[in-house]
């Protein structure tokens, strides 16, 4: 097997921001590997989400564009449809993606645009201090849960990946984690495919990744892992959706 | 060569983008604006455009700022309620210097309204609708041949200064046939170098198009490089179109469809002796405050007439000398003021004293 623990080309060499044990670290890496080995650096235009990762474009060596919260589909629409030429991906959480950016999400989909979307799903808004996300889980605790979500006051956590696998229009729907080295690995796969999609005019392809947020979830990076791998992964089922 | 045509103000606008290169085009069904959109969906894709009905206003004003952000002449249009919709966008496009084109055909509001005609809007063009430091250019045409002159003109405003630009017309303008003259053949307004265009970074160094930056004191920096991009815009591009100055007492002051009745009333009152002026700010931002100044040293009586309750009125009683007198007479909420209702406000400020 060959081995690569290089620093990608597409990854700037400094540190990152993110707390210890935040799930973005990785996938930004992973994200750059992606580009580095189709050799598609110099022709890729990422969307960056309003939240924690709004800086990505402080670490990844491409162009790329910051689109108001929720709105990285529309921007990421109109990019590609102007050059459809590009690899142009959008990187958005839960509250982008599947709250504020709802009916962005549903309609760049349903349209079939020729895009990529790496949606990070943790669960929780970190960037405003650990608020629910539309993913939250039943009985989670966040600062606007603080007894727990109630499925009574705020309903189920949504399952989006699998409502976007019901629209005619995607191609491709996968719920991938970075919780241990073999999901990671899966999940570095399902992202190069997702690009690959692209490139090959194929369509919407989304890759829904459980990713961890220790911060918010009050609990250590070893714990948070285990969270995903036990708890967020039985509601959150992994695997190919379409 | 010279082509003349009958054709709606709505589409006029349409045809003048795609004639001033525009390329992408987003947009959101709403009345009196219907026409331009659908213009645009059968026009723009055979001219080598793309054409997009958004899911929302919001898309709509985003995937302008997509395209833009490709380097792209880009627009959209819109409604006074889509336009609300639309502040957000408009925003985000102004604080990352983006160049764009925005038509908004003025209706009724506050709220749904109704889908007359009115200039309500004023406030939320020229004052910064959305959030934060940031200004639009904002023409504002007074019939079909200007609506074609002023979008080409807005294109060309807009990537001048990688700024947002508004064509605030209104539902008279929008839906009112007129001929139109244009050259045929005259090529679009030459396209400039954009080198911080998103395109791939390619044998350069990565691109970045935000209005975030994170580090204490570098938004202070951005906002007065902005600043600073607005003097300009100030102190060049104020326009504006001054009538029957001659020997006159008193100058109204009217823009858009406004000043066509008003332009109306004046003639009757100058045929019947009566020494009245007419003042049409072209671009309502920048307002043409130097040019109001310098009449107002002069003429000591102002009217300005709206179909608003009392919003451009504010910039004239700003530009104006001391101890000249601003009054006011407008309507609203679909009610347009009438060519006799302008003579009688007229009138009325010509021989009241407290005017003198
Ligand atoms: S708050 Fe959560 S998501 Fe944000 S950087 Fe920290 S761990 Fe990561």
């Amino acid at each position: 097997m060959p081995k690569n623990y290089k620093r990608p080309g597409s990854l700037y060499d400094t540190a990152a921001h993110y707390c210890p044990g935040c799930g973005h670290g990785i996938l930004h890496r992973m994200v750059a590997q992606a580009i580095d080995e189709l050799g598609v650096r110099e022709k890729t235009i990422a969307i960056a989400p309003v939240g924690c990762a709004v800086v990505a474009y402080d670490y990844w060596q491409f162009d790329c564009a910051e689109a108001a919260h929720g709105r990285a589909l529309a921007v990421a629409t109109a990019i590609k449809r102007c050059q459809p030429d590009k690899l142009v991906f959008t990187y958005q959480g839960d509250g982008d993606l599947a709250a504020i950016g709802t009916a962005e999400t549903i309609h760049a989909a349903n349209r079939g645009e020729n895009l990529s979307v790496i949606f990070v799903n943790n669960a929780v808004y970190g960037m405003t201090g650990g608020q629910m996300a539309p993913t939250t889980l039943l009985s989670q605790k966040t600062a606007t849960t603080p007894l727990g979500r109630d499925v009574k006051l705020s309903g189920y956590p949504l399952k989006i990946s699998e409502m976007l696998a019901l629209l005619d229009g995607v191609y491709s729907v996968e719920r991938v984690s970075v919780s241990n080295p073999k999901e990671a690995m899966n999940a570095q796969r399902a992202i190069k495919q997702a690009f690959e999609n692209q490139l090959q005019g194929k369509g919407f392809s989304i890759v829904e990744v459980l990713s961890m947020c220790p911060t918010y979830w009050y609990k250590t990076p070893q714990e948070s892992l285990k969270w995903v791998d036990e708890i967020m992964s039985k509601y959150f089922v992994l695997g190919k959706l379409k | 060569m010279k082509k003349k045509i009958l054709i709606s103000g709505n589409e006029a606008m349409g045809e003048a983008a795609i004639r001033a290169g525009c390329k992408f085009y987003a947009g959101y069904p709403i009345t009196p604006q219907n026409e331009l959109t659908a213009y645009m969906a059968s026009e723009l894709p055979k001219r080598g455009g793309i054409f997009i009905q958004s899911e929302s206003e919001l898309a709509a004003i985003n995937m302008v700022y997509g395209a833009s952000a490709s380097g792209v002449r880009a627009m959209t249009s819109s409604s006074s309620p889509g336009i609300s919709l639309k502040q957000e966008g408009i925003s985000y496009i102004s604080g990352a210097q983006l160049p764009a084109v925005a038509i908004n055909v003025m209706r009724a509001g506050p709220g749904l309204g109704n889908i007359w005609p009115a200039q309500s809007d004023y406030f939320q063009a020229t004052k910064g609708g959305g959030h934060g430091d940031y200004h639009m250019i904002v023409l504002a045409p007074w019939s079909v041949q200007e609506s074609y002159g002023l979008t080409r003109l807005a294109f060309e405003l807009a990537d001048r200064y990688r700024a947002m630009a508004m064509i605030l017309s209104d539902g008279i303008l929008g839906q009112m046939m007129e001929p139109l003259e244009f050259d045929d053949e005259e090529p679009m307004p030459a396209l400039i170098a954009k080198p911080w265009a998103l395109t791939g970074a390619q044998g350069r160094e990565p691109n970045i198009v935000k209005s975030l930056s994170i580090r204490f004191g570098d938004v202070e920096k951005h906002n007065l490089v902005l600043q600073k991009n607005f003097s300009r815009i100030m102190a060049k591009e104020q326009r504006f179109e001054a009538s029957y100055l001659e020997g006159a007492r008193a100058v109204v002051v009217a823009y858009g469809s406004m000043a066509r009745i008003t332009q109306a009333a004046v003639v009757n009152l100058r045929r019947q002796g009566k020494r009245v002026g007419l003042f049409r700010p072209i671009s309502l931002w920048p307002f043409p405050a130097k040019e109001l100044a310098r009449l107002s040293k002069k003429i000591k009586k102002f009217l300005v007439v709206e179909m608003s309750y009392g919003q451009m009125v504010e910039d004239v009683r700003l530009s104006v000398c001391p101890g000249a007198r601003v009054g006011f007479y407008g309507r609203s909420g679909g009610g347009v003021p009438t060519q006799k209702q302008v003579e009688r406000e007229m009138l009325k400020v010509l021989t009241n004293n407290k005017y003198a």
